[in-house]
């Protein structure tokens, strides 16, 4: 199938171009850029004038609840979330039910998600069986069975012996471990930023030290071990400051932000509203600023949108007794563009944050549009205002903190190995 | 309609005579907040023999808390008296539909049995919605349904008489 | 941020907090609350007000004291009262907090006097009324978690009031489990929207919550120092499950560092009142010479309950 994308304004991050041009793409893959290929006659000519063309959105966290969750939400109803959301790949944790922990359940995990011809789907192996956090996986039978790296998802993994020794087997084989820097015990118990708007609203707390004291652990046994750790979920600006400083040493850390924590902070939770209800928590402002101006300079790596379904019955709870967790594949791009916006960051520098920046930390070949890649294309009008209407959305999770807000910019259409998967 | 009101203060007086040689000599005044309070005050003393006085607040008892919600800042009532098998003369500044005399009537039957209850108004207005009507009268107005008759007290004690447009807080 | 409590037209609908209240809104419910004494005090307690609405007592928390005063007061004024404690039974058998409110509200409900264990539990409930289309039904904290007890909070006020008149010349302390406290909470907010000239609490930094200064509060970890001249007194209540939560040793420890006493008291003012919402634990915050003396008014603070909630009730209930 060969289709045209025409006049699109070209914006690839991996290799810095932000230029008007046409894109061809032919049998799955970019053939060409700017220039037809000889004798070319489309199929199809997609007209992106005023558009902007970019490489398919890579979200590095997004559950889609199988196995096991089905009532939360299908990947029938993610996939087409994602798509919607011009996310052609994604990465998703290992908490389903049973958690990622056999190589069976990951194989099956990918087959359902190929025979969809939807986005690319890379599963993050569970670290420990059950994420019980006592006895390792088979790392290396899991990797086979198409993991990407290995996680603890939102589990605490107490035990710190047990800890090391995962890292230290991860390390043997050069997997990636992925790690939530949050305290358990700490964090027991708590729903809400330790501060202010906690204490007015008699919302139990998680203090920012539960996040720093995990960090130091962490990056103390990165030295011992010399394994490659993702931190998932920075939340406050004394971690911001860590994490720049154990770059600076030369730790091989990679560290990431949901995207609801570059705008919003405890404050935005008002009267108790449970889709604020998120871990790690909303923080304060001198927090999501910090997270902002680390992402600007790099400190931050990229911009996940941690979307996690929840059904409305759990989230029609009082706030602590609320499931935590947003929907977001669809809100993602809109967001990231109203961040680089406010932070006067060119869209260059802001989409490289969803595209070649996931990919480079899941070490994925996706991610950009040059000559022979695979064809996962995002065309997107940044102009297009939109309110967000959670009955509307494709996911299954309607939960979303961003309810009622007007964005900018909507895709228009999303394409993955060179077929139009997506359009409005 | 009337086109000037009268002076309270003669009124006042009118009333004072007429209830003069009529009410019991052991009768117990009960004023209605806020005007008949100031009536009751003011008879007390120029009445002869010793009345008891005595306040009511009807916020309680409006039968209009459903449209127009409780009154802000209702009064206590202070009965300082037992209302059992006592004559009341119950007094109020401007009779009109009867609502808050029906009101009263209520509230001091929470309070006990009364032997007989009179009512004394410095003004009635006519436009009854109740079967109500009073025992002495100082004075009969007709007044236009979209004018209410206040009766205000000044920084000396005296009372005046003052037409303002009707309100939500209309008093019955 | 759009006030929950008030309705269209800027009136109190529900009372879910004292925060946002302007002083006005809470001077009128403190008015409204002095003829409710009186009413007590004679022999027909009831007045028609509430005569054929049901008002349902929600308590999801148990506590019978509570309740009790709820109960009555909604009765003084001729309502139908329905207790229901929920606490054990509906929820456990899997139906949500919200498809009880439902069930209830199909029932013809006025008013749902509700007692929560987590915060913000009154608020889901008159939003998601209010999104049914039963704005209709009034919601009446009874306390939501370590949120607040805004009837606590003002009768206190109503108490405080009665006795020393202006808060603008008042130092008040606030003694004990400020963390936990809903009671506190409440209070806090009414003494500071009030215009409390001083608004003290005085605990172990494990029982003080993070940034409670924000709160417009002077925070003191010693009795000496912080009942210095002040004109009343507030004890709050220790419960037994903080000693096994690792933040205090023993009951005997806090009694003495935090327990009022005879000679701890002679540090306040002369006139100094101490109140306490019940029920008081005896030599643990407070010892039996206090709770019996002269400065004590925590029986008048019951009595003070029903006359403001009842205040409460018949001011929401007819907006």
């Amino acid at each position: 199938m060969k289709i045209e994308i025409r006049s699109g304004r070209v914006i690839d991050p991996g290799h810095r171009i932000d230029r008007e041009m046409s894109l061809y793409i032919d049998a799955g893959k970019v053939a060409a850029l700017e220039e037809a290929p000889r004798g070319w006659r489309p199929d199809r000519v997609l007209d992106a004038k005023a558009m902007v063309v970019c490489p398919g959105l890579i979200d590095a966290s997004a559950r889609l609840r199988e196995p096991g969750l089905e009532h939360k939400a299908t990947l029938e109803s993610e996939m087409a979330a994602a798509l919607a959301g011009g996310v052609t790949s994604l990465a998703c944790p290992p908490d389903t039910d049973p958690p990622l922990d056999e190589p069976g359940l990951v194989e099956m995990l990918k087959h359902r998600a190929r025979s969809l011809n939807g986005a690319h789907v890379y599963p993050i192996g569970a670290l420990t069986v059950g994420l019980k956090g006592e006895t390792l996986t088979e790392m290396g039978e899991l990797n086979e069975a198409g993991c990407v790296a290995f996680s603890q998802a939102d589990a605490a993994l107490g035990d710190t012996q047990v800890l090391l020794r995962a890292l230290q087997y991860a390390a043997t084989f050069g997997y990636p471990v992925w790690l939530r820097p949050q305290d358990a015990a700490l964090s027991r118990g708590g729903v809400a930023h330790d501060g202010e708007v906690a204490t007015r609203l008699g919302l139990p707390p998680i203090p920012s030290f539960a996040e720093t004291i995990a960090l130091d652990e962490i990056f103390e046994l990165v030295r011992a071990t010399g394994v490659r750790v993702h931190l998932a979920r920075l939340s406050t600006h004394q971690g911001v400051a860590r994490v720049r400083q154990a770059k600076r040493e030369g730790l091989p850390i990679s560290c990431d932000v949901a995207i609801h924590h570059v705008h919003l902070c405890d404050i935005d939770i008002g009267w108790y509203d449970a889709h604020c209800h998120v871990v790690p928590p909303l923080r304060g402002t001198r927090d999501r600023d910090a997270l902002r101006a680390g992402l600007a300079d790099g400190t931050i790596d990229l911009i996940c949108s941690d979307h996690a379904p929840v059904d409305d019955d759990a989230k029609q709870l009082p706030f602590a007794e609320s499931e935590a967790g947003a929907t977001g594949l669809e809100l993602l791009l809109p967001l990231t563009l109203k961040w680089a916006q406010e932070q006067r960051l060119p869209l260059v520098d802001a989409l490289a944050r969803i595209t070649v920046a996931p990919a480079r930390v899941l070490g994925l070949k996706a991610g950009h549009l040059g000559v022979a890649t695979d064809a996962d294309v995002c065309v997107f009008d940044p102009q297009a205002h939109w309110r967000v209407e959670p009955g509307e959305l494709k996911s299954q999770g309607k939960n979303t903190p961003f309810h009622g807000l007007e964005l900018v910019g909507r895709v228009r259409w999303t394409l993955v190995a060179g077929q139009v998967v997506h359009e409005r | 309609m009337i086109a000037t009101l009268p002076d309270a203060e003669t009124v006042l007086g009118r009333l004072a005579d007429k209830m003069r040689d009529a009410i019991a000599f052991d009768a117990k005044l009960v004023g209605i907040y806020s005007g008949g309070a100031w009536l009751a005050e003011r008879l007390a003393r120029m009445l002869p023999g010793d009345h008891p006085v005595g306040y009511i607040d009807v916020s309680f008892y409006r039968d209009d808390y459903a449209e127009r919600g409780l009154r802000p800042n209702p009064a206590t009532t202070a009965l300082p008296f037992e209302v059992g098998a006592s004559r009341i003369v119950l007094i109020d500044d401007v009779l009109y539909t009867g609502r808050s005399v029906r009101a009263a009537i209520n509230e001091l039957f929470d309070y006990g049995r009364p032997q007989a209850i009179e009512l004394a108004v410095l003004i009635d207005r006519g436009g009854r919605e109740l079967p109500i009507e009073a025992t002495y009268v100082g004075e009969r107005l007709a007044v236009a349904r979209d004018a209410s008759i206040v009766l205000e007290r000044r920084a000396d004690g005296k009372l005046e008489l003052t037409l303002e447009d009707a309100q939500d807080t209309s008093r019955a | 941020m759009h006030n929950p409590q008030l309705n269209a037209e800027g009136e109190l609908t529900h009372l879910l907090t004292l925060e946002g209240l302007p002083p006005e809104v809470i001077g009128r419910i403190l008015d409204t609350a002095v003829p409710f004494v009186s009413i007590a005090e004679r022999e027909v307690k009831k007045v028609p007000l509430l005569r054929g609405k049901t008002v349902f007592n929600l308590f999801f928390e148990s506590s019978t004291r509570t309740r009790t005063t709820f109960e009555i007061a909604a009765k003084r004024l001729s309502a139908d009262v329905i207790n229901l404690n929920i606490g054990v039974s509906s929820t456990s058998k899997g139906e949500t907090l919200l498809d009880t409110i439902d069930n209830l509200a199909a029932m013809n409900a006025d008013m749902f006097v509700v007692r929560h264990a987590e915060s913000g539990a009154p608020h889901l409930i008159a939003q998601h009324l209010s999104a049914s289309g039963k704005s209709h039904i009034h919601v009446v904290n009874a306390g939501d978690g370590r949120h607040g007890h805004p009837t606590q909070g003002l009768l206190d006020l109503f108490t405080i009031r009665h006795y020393k008149r202006d808060f603008r010349a008042l130092a008040v302390a606030i003694v004990g489990d400020v963390l936990h406290s809903r009671v506190a909470r409440s209070l806090i907010h009414g003494l500071t929207t009030l215009g409390t000239a001083e608004v003290r609490v005085i605990g172990p930094k494990t029982l003080l919550p993070t940034a409670v200064e924000s709160l417009g509060v002077r925070v003191f970890h010693r009795m000496q120092e912080g009942l210095d001249g002040c004109d009343v007194v507030v004890m709050l209540r220790l419960q037994n499950e903080r000693m096994r939560g690792s933040l205090l040793p023993s009951a005997g420890e806090y009694f003495k560092h935090y327990g009022l006493t005879p000679e701890k008291l002679r540090l306040a003012k002369p006139d100094a009142i101490v109140m306490h919402p019940g029920p008081m634990n005896r030599g643990v915050e407070i010892d039996s010479a206090v709770a019996d003396g002269s400065h004590s008014v925590i029986l008048p603070q019951v009595t003070f309950g029903i006359a403001v909630r009842m205040a409460v009730m018949s001011i929401v209930a007819g907006n």
